[in-house]
């Protein structure tokens, strides 16, 4: 199939070379039509997130009505039904999803940055930084993850002074903290790979005769020339948070910001429990939410990943 | 003219793509005789690597080819798969362009050698075939072979990997060797091996050899006979020696003349691109980029016909003759 | 081998980064005042001296280090248990469960790979694809959640009898050896583990033999006229193997501390139940010698897959 899409590239690259690749990717990407799907969905579910006091129906902590208001199923009253102290859980869905879509995100951004200057660094320049940083991220990606999760969590949560500026360790920015301790690494593999990569090729080699300097280099050619691979990190970054957060969530140690406030991780936590005793509601809307958002995520860091890199090999 | 070994006729082949359908060759007429050294020129999308794939067999399913492939006298196109596994590696043998991707990076060199032996010699013991091997690569000239066979491609130089690409395609003894390239990735000192390679080969086995090549240089030296390929036909047919002395073609002048030689101080290409093939021009390929291009040129295609000791397809060649006497 | 040489001072270091770690994030002492408030002061300092908790990290690290190696482990601050039966049995456990999971995952993670990545863009390729993505996009723990759902709550009410047990390794009070009832009770965490599985190494080999597929090489093999599955299996399958099984070795050294999530809901005890135990209580005797045994086996797969790549692709080898 490649050989194909090879041999009939020498007898129409004439034709289309004035496409830029920008836009072939873009029309790339849009031929994926779950990942459209999961962009229009994601915006609808940020756009309710915003407006979150006019979209919820009741507050984070605002039973529904006087007792009795526990364990109603859904409901005109409560749409999604209520939890076990009477609070809608449609509303709390989505401050739930709002402090998780917060957290996923902060978190994305500050692992990219760091990964991408790491990645790069360490690639360029290779030598005994580049080792040491590969041989790092390769043991802690290596150890169980959430072991490593909770006993850094305590550990850092521990330290006085870093707690003074991130806030304790139930706090949203700690785990924020936490989590882009972890997340660089992902990110700084990929970009290191795609650095190795360009490295070699010969724009770089023109750039370097021309006398530009290392800086100049990594800024002009070699980041803007992995802004593909980037983006599906930072895409696959983002389910990865929201799915690590959950999962601290779920065993207790998520964020517990106090006045109720809650976040999906907690809500999917109380599935746990909802099992046994049959209130169905609890356990089945915010699990639901949780993988619609992973799985939109996921479309379209798949999506970004073909617009990018595509690989004339889908049969096409 | 010793016997007929590889004949072709009216190939056609169409490939389903996404833009449409693109005809990659447009009815093309081959033969190669027992033993000698047959160039194919073209540049590239001229369909020169197509053409002899399709004969191969090796294109994908979205190709559709059409016309007659005959090999030692039995028809290869829609040959049964036991036909075509057959003829593959054990009559005719196709080499390519890249030796570095064209060999398993993890098998060794022998064993790749000894995987052709035993798949068209099967009765043969390990033992014969692993000999058989280096003495394969002793013939393609790989110095201290015996131990070489066990070493894996990365191991060798780009030149040192053609010739044990060229082992493996002659190891059956293949009645035609099908060659697409196999210097344009090399050094030019290492080109110049590699063909005292295959011609040595061709001498010694009687092997027929199609040589595909853009580079006419490859070709005033080693062939024997030239077939010039263009926008997917042949152009032009003869002896290297006529066709270099007296070419009738606008292409084949244009392409002799953009070489460098004594004398020349400016090099005249060709100026003009190839045709779009999803859309080709329905007169000859070539007329949009001829400056002796007529209407009847335009309007329909030509076949080739016998002039003088070539084969030509230009409708304008008598004139084109008296025209060049005069440059 | 110079690799080799280096796993022993990274053990030591890691285990020391671990020693740190657990001590300022369990507070080893506070966790051992609060669980037994009325030690004597003897007591207590017993117990600083046995773990190694001296002011000095360094120097309580290879105090502790000492008492590692001559296996004079302390017991748990908790009902001051002996900590190696208990740690053997999880890791029995877990090492069971684990290894059956991979070993099936695995297997029908590469066959669906395969069957897939020989048809691309085919109705097979997107159903697989489809799946593995699910698969891979639902977080372990809601798998195991509606497992649990499923199989506690809603098939016995159904069918009147509970075909898979949702917790423990044999039912409550069970002693002695029962390999039927051993297995009913690893079906579902291992269901949920070999889902992840699948998923993950469906999408490894599928992506890694369609590199592959499209590589020179392979026209190489088919003009050679060898048969079809002769060029699948020993040039493609071969080929696209390699990254797979190195990120295979990797998987498998993650097992012994990765089963948490399932062990955690379906109460199975194992590595990560005494894990989450022994962490919540801040039981730093239970913990240390857990954290070796989870670093050193990551730390031998590393190898392993190091390793084991060198000797599938023989690009790489190096010494």
């Amino acid at each position: 199939m490649c050989r194909m899409h090879f041999l009939i590239r020498g007898f129409v690259l004439t034709e289309f070379a004035t496409i830029s690749p920008k836009r072939m990717a873009m029309r790339r990407f849009l031929s994926h039509k779950a990942a459209v799907g999961s962009c229009v969905l994601l915006a609808i579910m940020v756009v309710a997130v915003i407006l979150a006091p006019i979209s919820a129906r009741y507050g984070v902590n605002e039973s529904v009505r006087k007792p009795p208001n526990t364990f109603l199923p859904p409901q005109k009253l409560a749409w999604f039904g209520t939890d076990d102290i009477g609070r809608d859980l449609y509303s709390r869905l989505i401050y739930g999803i709002r402090v998780s879509l917060i957290i996923g995100l902060f978190t994305a951004v500050i692992s990219t940055v760091i990964g991408c200057v790491v990645g790069a660094v360490a690639g360029f320049r290779g030598g005994r930084f580049d080792d040491v940083v590969m041989r790092v991220t390769d043991l802690f990606l290596a150890f169980p993850f959430l072991v490593a999760l909770l006993v850094i969590r305590n550990t850092l949560g521990s330290i006085g002074w870093l707690t003074a500026i991130i806030g304790d360790k139930s706090s949203v920015r700690f785990i924020v903290f936490l989590l882009s301790f972890f997340g660089w690494m992902g990110v700084a593999r990929i970009v290191r790979g795609q650095v190795l990569a360009l490295k070699e090729r010969e724009f770089i080699e023109a750039a370097r005769a021309v006398g530009a300097t290392r800086r100049y280099i990594v800024r002009r050619h070699l980041l803007p020339n992995s802004i593909g691979p980037i983006m599906v990190a930072l895409s696959f970054a983002v389910v990865g948070a929201i799915t690590a957060e959950s999962t601290l969530a779920f065993f207790g140690y998520g964020p517990q910001a106090g006045d109720g406030a809650t976040s999906l991780g907690i809500l999917v936590g109380a599935a746990k429990g909802a099992v046994q005793t049959g209130y169905w509601w609890i356990a089945v809307f915010p699990c639901f939410a949780l993988v619609l958002i992973s799985l939109a995520i996921n479309f379209i860091g798949d999506a970004l990943r073909d617009a990018t890199d595509p690989r004339l090999d889908r049969g096409e | 003219m010793s016997e007929l070994v590889l004949s072709i006729r009216d190939l056609r082949v169409t490939f389903d793509t996404p833009l449409g359908a693109l005809e990659a060759v447009r009815g093309v007429d081959l033969d190669v005789h027992a033993g000698e050294m047959m160039g194919v020129v073209g540049e590239s999308g001229s369909g020169k690597s197509v053409t002899f794939l399709a004969a191969m067999g090796l294109l994908p399913h979205q190709a559709k080819v059409s016309g007659s492939v005959m090999l030692n006298g039995q028809e290869m196109l829609g040959a049964s798969n036991k036909v075509l596994r057959n003829m593959r590696g054990g009559l005719m043998s196709m080499i390519f362009q890249d030796p570095l991707s064209a060999l398993n990076p993890v098998h060794r060199v022998g064993d790749q050698i000894v995987e052709m032996l035993k798949a068209h010699q099967p009765k043969m013991s390990d033992k014969d075939a692993a000999k058989r091997a280096v003495e394969l690569l002793d013939i393609v000239g790989i110095p201290q072979a015996a131990e070489r066979a066990h070493q894996y491609p990365h191991e060798f130089s780009g030149g040192m990997r053609q010739r044990v690409v060229i082992a493996i395609a002659i190891a059956n003894n293949p009645k035609v060797l099908i060659a697409d390239e196999p210097t344009t990735a090399l050094d030019v000192t290492v080109q110049a091996q590699i063909l005292e390679v295959v011609e040595r080969v061709q001498k010694s086995f009687g092997t027929a050899v199609v040589l595909i090549t853009h580079d006419l240089g490859v070709i005033a030296r080693v062939a024997d006979r030239v077939n010039v390929m263009y926008a997917g036909r042949n152009v032009e047919k003869g002896g290297v020696d006529s066709l270099f002395d007296h070419p009738s073609h606008p292409y084949t002048r244009g392409l002799l003349a953009s070489l460098p030689h004594e004398g020349v101080e400016r090099l005249t290409p060709i100026i003009g691109f190839p045709p779009n093939m999803l859309t080709p021009p329905p007169g000859c390929g070539f007329a949009p980029r001829c400056s002796h291009a007529t209407d009847a040129c335009l309007a329909s295609l030509p076949s080739l016909r016998t002039f003088g000791d070539l084969e030509t397809a230009c409708i304008r060649a008598e004139e084109l003759v008296v025209k060049a006497g005069l440059s | 081998m110079r690799r080799l040489a280096w796993a022993v001072p990274t053990l030591l270091l890691v285990t020391f980064l671990v020693y740190v770690a657990l001590r300022l994030g369990t507070d080893p002492l506070q966790s051992y005042l609060r669980t037994n408030p009325r030690a004597s002061k003897e007591k207590i300092e017993q117990y600083k001296s046995v773990n190694g908790l001296s002011s000095n990290y360094v120097l309580g690290y290879f105090h502790w280090l000492k008492n590692f190696v001559t296996f004079n482990w302390p017991r748990s601050i908790k009902g001051s248990r002996e900590v190696w039966p208990e740690l053997k049995d999880a890791m029995a456990n877990t090492i069971r469960l684990g290894t059956f999971a991979t070993v099936v995952g695995v297997s029908i993670g590469l066959f669906v790979g395969m069957f897939a990545a020989l048809k691309p863009g085919s109705r097979r390729d997107v159903a697989v694809n489809t799946g593995a993505f699910l698969g891979v996009s639902v977080p372990p723990y809601i798998t195991a959640v509606l497992f649990q759902l499923v199989f506690a709550v809603y098939w016995s009410r159904w069918f009147g009898h509970t075909l898979f047990p949702t917790s423990g390794v044999y039912p409550a009070g069970h002693s002695g050896f029962n390999l039927v009832l051993m297995l009913k009770h690893m079906a579902l965490p291992m269901m949920v583990v070999a889902i992840q599985v699948i998923a993950t190494y469906s999408r490894y080999m599928r992506s890694s033999l369609l590199d592959v597929m499209n590589s020179d090489f392979m026209r190489t093999a088919r003009s050679k006229g060898i048969s079809e599955r002769q060029v699948l299996l020993k040039h493609g399958v071969r080929n696209a193997l390699i990254p797979v099984v190195t990120i295979a070795a990797l998987d498998v050294g993650g097992i012994i501390g990765g089963l948490i999530i399932s062990e955690n809901i379906f109460a199975y005890p194992g590595m990560g139940l005494y894990f989450l135990n022994s962490f919540s209580n801040g039981d730093f005797p239970l913990l240390m010698p857990w954290m070796v045994l989870v670093v050193a086996s990551t730390l031998m797969f590393n190898l392993v897959a190091d390793v084991s790549y060198a000797f599938l692709d023989p690009r790489i080898r190096l010494d």
